[in-house]
């Protein structure tokens, strides 16, 4: 009882940033140099239309009522057509969205799977070649630009080696896409138990995903190793072990759950840095996310995909954010008490 | 009767950035069956290293060059890992740090009666719950659910011990347990700690630098010094006929109910008595502070969206009282009773919710403490921190930290000037000049006491207040910056409050004691009525609690 | 001179940092006189030297109009290392304003700015970026504010934290008591104490900069072609990694993974100068 109150307090905590980031795409969209309308209303309108769509956008009417017609087109899931394709945006987003949360989940997948032991490894042997292993490829990490790093992989193992599939989309165009269920193809694959596109889909997904896991593991393993060693240093396994407890419940039980708090923090600012190397890795890889869909809507100058676009990735966000947080609420039970 | 422990020439090194540094030196003792050892020194005397040593959790950095441990007859080094928790087990200090901080603590006593196979998964909370009654945590069935953060610092004191307990081990190793403690709580800690082992006939090795304690509770004691076991001998005697010089300074440094401020150093004055004659101050009113019905409230967080906002908390509520040109006197309570706050309130850095503070004739509690600081007035209350260390800020040299009221309230702009007038403090305090130069972390915790004590003087003030200035010191350091304060003080022509929550030292320093508990004065009365005839129960729980040695007691048993 | 002994120390533990350091001090040449050491004109096109693999008259290569990669890998420096900067020194600026601000004065003061610095970093960094210079126009000096904008609550929050846990010091409590103003305490006491900690910021957050600035240009933001920029020659070079021709993607994108690498260095070796306990 004591917890669902904790995790509805952490909920209610979720709606300032939410409030925040919808005013700051609002204040986007107003900030355009020069006339929104005409920005909205696309290169080829005439006169007539630009006024249409400034009575549409309500931008003749003054800003704080321009952004209760925003919030009210917000919450009818109005984000505005897209300029090149007449569709709404929300619609397109959709669409594209399982496809970019399939490679995003992968990517941190690999790099948690990757990182976590890494860190703990690293974290109990200070001074051995895993620890140095661990701080070379922390430091070379993040110094890894996202998009060359794909690059490179797809120099080596597509047109050197030939291991990996040509690097155009989710899946090849032998396949066809599975039925959609919950739009990541892996998944939808295995539920209609479709083996051969299962595979095709995983071997078009690893070359992208390693690259963005390569991009998210250095942070991952750098807190894993620092909060086990502060951990290991810690009053409370110091006593454990006075008390003659076994080595694996100390390093499990006493120290990794402890150090999983500031792990877990990380992993927040991380998903935060995965959502914006996806956009890179979905143009390199032609991956058919809303990254490429914001790149593509960003050289047509459509504005309406772009916002969409920017609310959609901070939204996700802040839902991300979230789940962590109720986690953290669960594991640790001094959060969400100040005193 | 054969020992249970024996440590045997053990010499340990550790590894630091200058090479490697000889922790112990051939340090050899025992401990008998149900003998209760206490292992004295101040700090850097290797105390805790032969602790941790015996039970085979020394840092990484240390290397044992010597020796050895011997634990029930046969050599135990290196191989302590199968009798922690059954054979030997530890408390720590600083005890809410040392409880797992995010598991209940009846699962961490459970944790532990499961490893040693003394409770399986249905009778582990039943026997935890009973471990918690033993160390006499109240309404254990409820406790045992609780987080450490719930708890305060002696019920994780009383979890600990129950932990270390759980598994009846012979040998309990105890280090510093009640560092940190108020002295009441501290009382009935080492009580239970006592009692519980004396019940089970357990050998205790007590880890502390205050004399006292080790007096109270112990059978024999072992002084160390820098590494070295200087003597070692059954209480009574230790006590009666130290052998040893480092002992009888550290017992003659150690502050009782009767010693004497010249006793400290063993009749030697710190430095000959400076030549200026006593300080002829300018007349004023004979009162030189009154404070009246000073209340500080601090808001409570809480309540949420629907619940009232609760009642705020009164740090300090309605004290007053007077003080005389030149008096110095003590304000004595533990941890939470509002002294600091209201030495702070008087030294103007914090404002008060209501009252006033008269000070020579002027209400200075109506100016809020942002502005105080620019006034003239800023000069003449001046304070001397608890923690010498933190109160020097790392970058500035000492010569430039006692310089700096100096340019600010005395408005002096010459640097020849200045850089002479720091040297006649330093003179003053006793600071060598070459020192001057020097950041705080290359001075030790008695000069950096004296860098505080410097500045505090340097505008002249007519009252000191000084915020537990020893508290943070070894004894022998301490002894010596007493006399200093002592010496300053009737030179200078100051007035002191001495805020401390040690009575034995109070006494040295204050003819006239205010003894507080939560937020309200309980008693006053001159040191010696307050120290051997408290009127007031708090002031007889505080009295009975502090930990002393009487050589006469002593002697009688 | 302990300063010195310190710096001398920690080098000889950690021959990275001075790795570091060295190749900051190529990046900087290169900044400073990268037109005069380049080769060729980085931005001379010869349509009959085109995609040259690398020899010994084109060390890099030329890419497809048969510019020098080298010269135009040289000549980057400056763009990006100045972009960077740029971005840094403003999020420096005004992020350890308001942080000092905030951490110090408490209530208000410091709900106000916490509101701001979490609203910014509520949105995934990158993206926030993406859309400030996609409304804001495509220009260079966009790039730069938007850099810094998602620099900003990286500065405010070290700088509210090292102030917070000091307001409270003995020696800020010793200078009220020695006369000073809160303003002073700020200035001579708090500010010099905060200062290590956000040089190690700086230091790797200049390399993040530099990231972002690039990522923005491969996607088309910010930098414009011709211009000789690491991103964008990234990004032209990458469609010529599918048919082989290597170089024009990997001496660009190489050269921005050494600046970066090199500022995380320093940054890891201030880290340690300032404070052993916390190394990683």
């Amino acid at each position: 009882m004591e917890k669902l109150s904790r995790i509805g307090g952490r909920i209610l905590q979720a709606i300032p940033p939410v409030f925040g980031v919808i005013v700051i795409t609002f204040l986007l969209t107003r900030a355009l140099p020069g006339d929104p309308a005409v920005f909205f209303a696309g290169l080829m309108a005439d006169d007539s239309t630009i006024a249409q769509v400034r009575a549409e956008l309500g931008l003749d009417r003054p800003l704080p009522v321009q952004f209760l017609y925003y919030l009210r087109d917000l919450l009818q899931g109005d984000l505005g057509n897209s300029l090149s394709t007449g569709r709404p945006v929300l619609a397109e987003l959709a669409e594209r969205l399982p496809a970019s949360l399939e490679l995003t989940f992968a990517g941190l997948i690999f790099a948690m799977a990757v990182a976590i032991p890494l860190g703990v490894l690293a974290a109990t042997r200070p001074g051995s070649w895993v620890d140095h292993l661990c701080r070379v490829l922390v430091t070379a990490g993040v110094s890894l630009p996202t998009f060359f790093t794909g690059l490179f992989l797809i120099y080596v193992f597509y047109y050197i080696l030939g291991w990996a599939p040509s690097p155009l989309g989710r899946l090849d165009f032998l396949y066809l896409s599975p039925p959609q269920v919950t739009g990541f193809y892996a998944i939808d694959a295995l539920i209609v138990g479709d083996w051969e596109v299962f595979w095709a889909a995983l071997r078009q997904m690893v070359l992208p995903a390693v690259t963005l896991g390569l991009f998210a593991l250095a942070p991952i393993a750098r807190m894993t190793r620092a909060a086990m060693l502060s951990a290991l240093s810690g009053d409370y396994v110091r006593t454990a072990r006075a008390n003659g407890l076994g080595g694996s419940r100390i390093l499990w039980v006493y120290a990794f759950r402890n150090a999983a708090l500031p792990v877990l923090t990380t992993l927040g600012m991380v998903f935060s840095f995965l959502l914006g190397a996806n956009v890179l890795v979905e143009k390199v890889f032609s991956w058919p996310g809303i990254g490429s869909y914001a790149i593509g809507a960003l050289v047509a100058s459509d504005y309406a995909a772009v916002q969409g676009f920017v609310l959609c990735m901070a939204l996700l966000f802040v839902v991300v954010n979230l789940f962590i947080d109720v986690i953290l609420t669960l594991i640790d039970p001094r959060v969400g008490l100040e005193s | 009767m054969a020992p249970l422990l024996k440590v045997e020439t053990l010499s340990i090194a550790f590894k630091t950035r200058k090479g490697e540094v000889q922790a112990l030196h051939e340090v050899s003792f025992e401990v008998a069956p149900g003998e209760v050892v206490g292992v004295v020194g101040e700090s850097g005397s290797g105390k805790s290293v032969s602790a941790y040593t015996v039970i085979g959790l020394l840092d990484q950095a240390g290397r044992i060059t010597h020796g050895g441990v011997e634990y029930d007859g046969k050599p135990v080094t290196g191989r302590q890992r199968e009798l922690r928790g059954r054979e030997i087990s530890m408390i720590f200090q600083n005890p809410r740090a040392a409880l797992n901080p995010i598991m209940p603590v009846g699962q961490q006593i459970a944790d532990v009666l499961k490893r040693h196979a003394l409770a399986g998964r249905t009778d582990a909370r039943a026997k935890a719950i009973e471990l918690l009654r033993q160390v006499k945590i109240n309404d254990p069935e409820e406790r045992v659910d609780s987080y450490p953060y719930e708890l305060s610092g002696g019920m994780c004191q009383r979890v600990m011990i129950a932990l270390a307990l759980a598994c009846s081990p012979k040998l309990l190793i105890a280090d510093e347990p009640t560092t940190g403690l108020d002295v009441t709580t501290q009382k009935a800690t080492m009580d239970l700690v006592r009692d519980l082992t004396r019940a089970r006939g357990m050998s205790v090795v007590l880890i502390t630098h205050d004399l006292g304690m080790a007096a109270e509770y112990c059978d024999r004691i072992v002084v160390m010094e820098k590494g070295h076991v200087v003597e070692s001998a059954p209480v009574a005697q230790l006590f009666t006929a130290p052998k040893h010089p480092y002992t009888q300074k550290l017992i003659a440094a150690s502050p009782g109910p009767r010693s004497e401020l010249a006793d400290l150093t063993g009749g030697l004055p710190e430095a000959p008595p400076s030549i200026a004659p006593p300080r002829q101050r300018a007349p004023g009113p004979e009162r030189l502070l009154e404070v009246v019905d000073l209340v500080k409230e601090f808001p409570k967080r809480g309540g949420g969206l629907f619940g009232k906002k609760p009642a705020p908390f009164r740090a300090v509520d309605g004290i007053g009282f007077q003080m005389m040109r030149g008096e110095s006197l003590g304000l004595v309570g533990e941890s939470g009773c509002g002294k600091s706050t209201t030495s702070s309130i008087i030294a103007r850095l914090q404002d008060a919710t209501s009252g006033s503070v008269v000070f020579d004739g002027q209400d200075i509690a109506q100016h809020p403490a942002a502005r105080f600081a620019r006034m003239p007035e800023r000069g003449r209350i001046q304070m001397v921190f608890q923690d010498a260390h933190d109160s020097l800020d790392p970058r500035w040299s000492a010569a430039a930290a006692i310089a700096q009221p100096l340019r600010r309230i005395s408005g002096m702009r010459d640097g020849a000037a200045i850089a002479r007038r720091v040297g006649e403090l330093a003179e003053m305090v006793g600071l060598p000049s070459n020192l001057l130069s020097r950041y705080p972390h290359q001075l030790s915790g008695g000069q950096k006491a004296r860098v505080g004590i410097a500045r505090a003087i340097a505008t002249d003030p007519l009252l000191l207040i000084l915020d537990e200035p020893t508290s943070a010191l070894d004894v022998s350091v301490q002894a010596v910056v007493l006399q200093l304060l002592d010496r300053l003080r009737r030179e200078l022509g100051m007035s002191y409050i001495f805020v401390s929550h040690d009575l034995n030292v109070v006494r040295l320093l204050c003819e006239r004691v205010i003894v507080m508990n939560r937020g309200r004065i309980v008693e006053t009365g001159t040191a010696e009525e307050v120290l051997h005839a408290p009127k007031d129960a708090y002031t007889q729980s505080l009295v009975s609690a502090i930990p002393h040695f009487e050589p006469e007691r002593l002697r009688a048993s | 001179m302990a300063a010195i002994a310190r710096l001398r120390y920690t080098m000889s533990e950690n021959p990275l940092t001075v790795i570091g350091f060295a190749l900051f001090g190529l990046l900087a040449v290169m900044a400073v006189f990268g037109p005069l050491i380049a080769p060729y004109d980085p931005l001379a096109t010869r349509a009959v030297n085109a995609l040259q693999p690398p020899s010994l008259a084109h060390p890099f290569g030329t890419d497809h109009l048969g510019r020098d990669v080298l010269s135009r890998v040289i000549v980057a420096a400056r763009l990006d290392l100045g972009i960077a900067f740029s971005a840094v020194a403003l999020s420096f600026v005004i992020g350890s304003a308001l942080g000092c601000l905030a951490g110090f004065r408490g209530g208000w003061t410091d709900r106000i700015v916490g509101r701001l610095s979490d609203t910014i970093m509520a949105f995934p960094l990158f993206v926030l970026a993406m859309g400030v210079v996609a409304t804001m126009g495509n220009t260079v000096e966009n790039v730069i504010y938007a850099t810094a904008v998602i620099n900003l609550p990286f500065y405010i929050r070290v700088a509210r934290a090292e102030v917070a846990v000091r307001r409270n010091a003995g020696y800020v409590q010793a200078a009220r008591l020695s006369g000073s103003s809160d303003l002073r305490i700020l200035a001579t006491q708090l500010f010099p104490n905060v200062l290590p900690p956000m040089m190690v910021q700086i230091s790797l957050n200049l390399g993040w900069a530099i990231l972002n600035a690039a990522g923005l240009s491969f996607i088309g933001l910010g930098v414009r072609p011709p211009a000789a920029e690491w991103g964008i020659m990234v990004a032209e070079g990458a469609s010529y990694i599918v048919s082989g021709e290597w170089w024009l993607a990997l001496f660009p994108g190489a050269a921005l993974m050494l600046a970066v690498f090199c500022f995380n260095l320093m940054g890891d070796g201030l880290r340690d100068m300032v404070d052993p306990t916390r190394r990683t």
